[in-house]
């Protein structure tokens, strides 16, 4: 899988809150949710994101609650994948099974600067620029979490292969 | 072999194996599968499997308390539906508007064992931890995978060992420790890790206290937190002992990826300044800054001992001109042993504000929002940039004890001048 778009930095420690506070969260409603995506850490995120564009983010991306609708708001908001120094664990959990790419990469934090435009491939971990130049990498997820970012999500992953749980086997 | 970790251990039973170590990814089966409000997206996602109903309604567990009662038009209908899908997949262990904070009552209503693996769409899940269960957070749709399979993916955690000793002084409580830890280790200090708590100190901390060690640990990042159910908890729920659930502790000689040595006696009463938790000294440090609200409550500190904490500071006191003092209890329970005890009529005669148990003004959703450069002080968990409303407003953490001194001060205070008596 290889996406390509504008790279909007952000910094470490960034939480479900500044990613779409609580006081937003009484709606379910997708499109709702994408009109405030980032709005505590870029006000402008929201409304000049294109369908596409990477976040590229220090540590800890996405600590604090649980909230998959702060994968929703990216998600929806065009986000095609979020690189980072690491993920907070339950974020990371809720992109890989809402189907929202996220590659820890310590590259990207340190090659990619705020604007540019990228390109990168999900199988390789490669990291180009525009014109195709490597400008770094990043670790491809282990095979049983790339077979649900694959599938595009858990709930179509899990329908695909609905295995009979262990337990039921005879 | 080398010993095992408690963590270690309950995901080993927890998958059917023998044997399991750190670092291993197994398929496990929780015990208990609990969700809130986002229960509305979990029957959302687990509706596209069409099937009839979830694999074990008894292992399932719903509470309305984020936003309980509702604050919208649109949470009340949300609410009515989790209603009617509660009824109809026959979930017994369902929890509506006003019975309080979904962490409470999972050991409240002693529904979590030692030993148990409990997942919940709910990122302080690891409270669990304080009966020696394995708590952990995971998202709605991965929740509604739970409700259609029984099982997830789930890697062992490395442990990080906390061996606490010596006694608390006068006005310090187990969210100092929590505060002091969160300085010490960072937002990331634990990642991905269980944090084990041990050493000698354990006897002198109640369950209460446990509950607040390791529901703060999600704040360091933990995938959970374990104080291992020992002689306090066989005496907390003397029914559940050699029953059902499977106490264990680790190994004398089980592998930790760190061990912290921590003197308790040497912890302050701990203010955490916005916006980060991390970001906590002792309270001099913070000593003097104006407040407009003070907030005790949440399912890190709304506990009847929290509350008994603020009644004493607050007993023949008035809160100060100005200040709102917002006290919601965490559950059902907590608010009726607060009035039996007295204790809710010193928070009300103070001129403090009681809420209906639940989440609170917490998550920022209702009951005490704040507004542009507002300062509140709360006994809460996250002190996040725009969380409990406007974004720029301050949130400050402290205990229940430092936040009844501060409402009456007007400003964060040193709860040693207040809290007269030991407790």
């Amino acid at each position: 899988m290889i996406s390509e778009g504008r790279v909007w930095k952000f910094g470490d420690d960034v939480n479900t809150d500044l990613i779409i506070p609580g006081r937003y969260l009484s709606s379910y409603e997708p499109a709702h949710l994408a009109r405030h995506a980032m709005e505590g850490a870029n006000k402008d995120f929201a409304s000049k994101v294109s369908r596409g564009d990477i976040i590229v983010a220090g540590r800890n991306f996405g600590c604090g609650s649980s909230r998959e609708q702060a994968v929703v708001a990216l998600k929806h908001a065009g986000v095609g994948a979020v690189l980072a120094r690491s993920f907070a664990r339950i974020y990371y959990r809720n992109s890989i099974n809402l189907g929202l790419p996220a590659y820890v990469s310590e590259d990207a934090c340190t090659v990619l600067n705020d604007g540019i435009v990228a390109t990168i491939d999900s199988r390789t971990g490669r990291i180009s620029s525009k014109d195709g130049k490597k400008l770094g990498q990043f670790n491809p997820p282990p095979e049983h979490l790339r077979a649900i970012i694959e599938a595009g999500g858990l709930i179509p992953h899990l329908q695909t292969i609905m295995r009979p749980s262990p337990r039921d086997r005879p | 072999m080398a010993g095992r970790t408690v963590a270690e251990k309950i995901l080993a039973r927890a998958s059917d194996q023998a044997d399991a170590k750190a670092g291993e990814v197994v398929e496990a089966y929780p015990d208990v599968a609990m969700s809130h409000e986002n229960t509305y997206l979990v029957n959302k996602a687990f509706s596209e499997f069409r099937l009839a109903k979830p694999w074990d309604p008894d292992k399932i567990v719903v509470v309305l308390d984020h936003r309980a009662p509702a604050n919208t038009a649109e949470t009340a209908a949300a609410h009515a539906s989790i209603r009617t899908l509660v009824k109809e997949f026959g979930i017994k262990n369902f929890f509506d508007v006003g019975e309080g904070i979904c962490h409470q009552l999972l050991m409240e209503q002693k529904i979590v064992r030692p030993g148990q693996l409990v997942v919940g769409a709910d990122s302080h899940t690891t409270t669990a931890g304080a009966v020696g269960a394995f708590g952990t957070g995971i998202g709605a749709t991965e929740m509604a995978g739970v409700w259609a399979t029984g099982h997830l993916w789930l890697k062992i955690p490395e442990t990080v060992l906390v061996t606490m000793s010596g006694h608390l002084e006068k006005a310090v409580f187990a969210k100092d420790i929590a505060l002091h830890l969160a300085s010490k280790l960072g937002p990331s200090g634990a990642d991905y890790k269980c944090l084990e708590f041990g050493g000698i100190f354990l006897f002198d901390i109640s369950i209460s206290g446990r509950m607040v060690l390791c529901n703060m640990a999600a704040e360091l990042g933990a995938k959970t937190a374990i104080a291992p159910a020992d002689s306090t908890f066989a005496v907390w729920s003397p029914e559940c002992c050699g029953r059902d659930g499977v106490a264990c502790r680790s190994d004398p000689d089980a592998e930790y990826s760190d061990k912290i040595e921590l003197d308790v006696s040497t912890i302050p009463p701990m203010v955490s300044g916005p916006h980060k938790v991390e970001d906590a000294a002792g309270v001099e440090k913070f000593e003097g800054v104006k407040i407009n609200q003070a907030f005790i409550g949440s399912c890190t500190n709304g506990r009847l001992e929290d509350l008994i904490a603020a009644s004493w500071v607050l007993r023949g006191h008035k809160v100060a001109p100005g200040v709102r003092l917002i006290v919601a209890p965490a559950s059902r329970q907590v608010l009726s042993d607060a009035l039996d005890m007295g204790v809710a009529q010193i928070i009300v005669a103070s001129g403090g504000t009681l809420l209906p148990p639940g989440c609170g003004p917490c998550l920022g959703a209702h009951e005490g929002v704040l507004g542009a450069g507002e300062v509140c002080v709360s006994s809460s968990n996250r002190n996040f940039k725009g969380r409990m409303g406007s974004e720029s407003a301050e949130i400050y953490l402290a205990s229940p004890a430092t936040v009844a001194a501060s409402a009456i001060e007007g400003k964060i205070a040193d709860p040693r001048r207040w809290l007269t008596v030991d407790l």
